[in-house]
């Protein structure tokens, strides 16, 4: 194997080669977000049949599911990125994980309001204490939990350490949420979409769950990658390459 | 094709898209100004830093006693 993958990766790991390509990628992937996002949604609000047991109410799952999958998946790589920042002390997996933090916790946002309008026509209530809901907001409560500690201290640097610790800690709430319908009697179903085994969902409504999945993983690439450039922007704000971006944008910006 | 009315679910189907669409919108704005805005703060401070260190430019900004 070639030896310019590490070579590149490496290269990646500093700053300013990693800002302009975030710069780059940063629209495309929004680009493609956006056009999985509406085609998954027609799909999915449009073109897939209705639910025989919940009639169109089941549409929800289109925004609901992809979201929660997101809420875990961020975490994941919140949690990778914490943990390669806290042994090899590489900067920007620090900025990665920190910069994580707010998009999973916007997702798991959109997983609980939009499981309550989910809940409220189906099972009559607007919020249950069940394992899945309840695991779900302590997930919220995480994310929540390491922003601001993250924010809490004056040195962003040792903040983010302290934050990554707490982003360990709280990877246990992880599998807990995941296999929370598995290990208690809960009012939440079960999974729909398995990745080994047979999923419980007709094809015709699991191609826009796929496409939405892929949109809103093209996202979290987006946002990610808008995060850090912010924050390299203002971590960095000493050093020379910051400073001729600023005179740069400034030539740019509109009189 | 569905009707729009989603079979008198409409509100809870439509406000989860509203929901989703508004949280998303504001997670992709608030970076985008955040560092608009540090990069026009930091252009700011460079100017200051150069007409001070100009000779014979008085500033107005930080004329210390």
């Amino acid at each position: 194997m070639a030896n310019w993958v590490p070579l590149w990766l490496h290269r990646l790991g500093s700053p300013p080669v990693f800002y302009r390509f975030a710069g780059a990628v940063r629209p495309w992937a929004l680009g493609l977000a956006i056009a999985l996002g509406a085609v998954a949604l027609y799909g999915g609000l449009f073109v897939a049949p209705a639910d025989y047991q919940q009639g169109d109410a089941y549409r929800i799952i289109f925004i609901h599911v992809p979201s929660a999958w997101m809420s875990l998946f961020i975490y994941g790589a919140m949690a990778l990125a914490a943990f390669i920042g806290l042994v090899w002390r590489i900067k920007l997996a620090e900025t990665v994980a920190m910069a994580s933090a707010p998009i999973g916790a916007a997702f798991t946002l959109i997983t609980l309001a939009t499981g309550s309008l989910w809940g409220k026509p189906m099972w009559g209530t607007w919020w249950t204490w069940d394992a899945r809901l309840t695991s779900e907001l302590v997930l919220l409560f995480i994310y929540l939990g390491i922003i601001g500690l993250h924010h809490a201290f004056e040195d962003r640097r040792q903040g983010a350490r302290a934050a990554s610790f707490l982003v360990l800690i709280g990877a246990v709430n992880v599998p807990i949420v995941h296999f929370s319908v598995n290990w208690w009697n809960t009012l939440h179903q079960g999974a729909t979409v398995r990745l080994l085994g047979p999923s419980h969902i007709d094809a015709s409504m699991i191609w826009p769950l796929l496409t939405m999945m892929a949109a809103t993983k093209c996202y979290y690439v987006s946002s990610l990658f808008a995060r850090v450039r912010a924050d390299l922007v203002v971590a960095e704000g000493g050093k020379g390459w910051v400073r001729d971006l600023a005179l740069d944008d400034a030539k740019d910006a509109p009189a | 094709m569905t009707d729009l009315g989603m079979g008198h679910y409409g509100l809870y189907v439509w406000s989860s898209l509203a929901i989703f669409a508004v949280v998303l919108l504001i997670d992709t704005l608030v970076p985008l100004a955040r560092r608009r805005r540090h990069l026009r703060d930091l252009h700011a401070r460079l100017a200051r830093q150069q007409n001070r260190r100009r000779p014979g430019t008085a500033s107005n900004h930080e004329s210390h006693p």
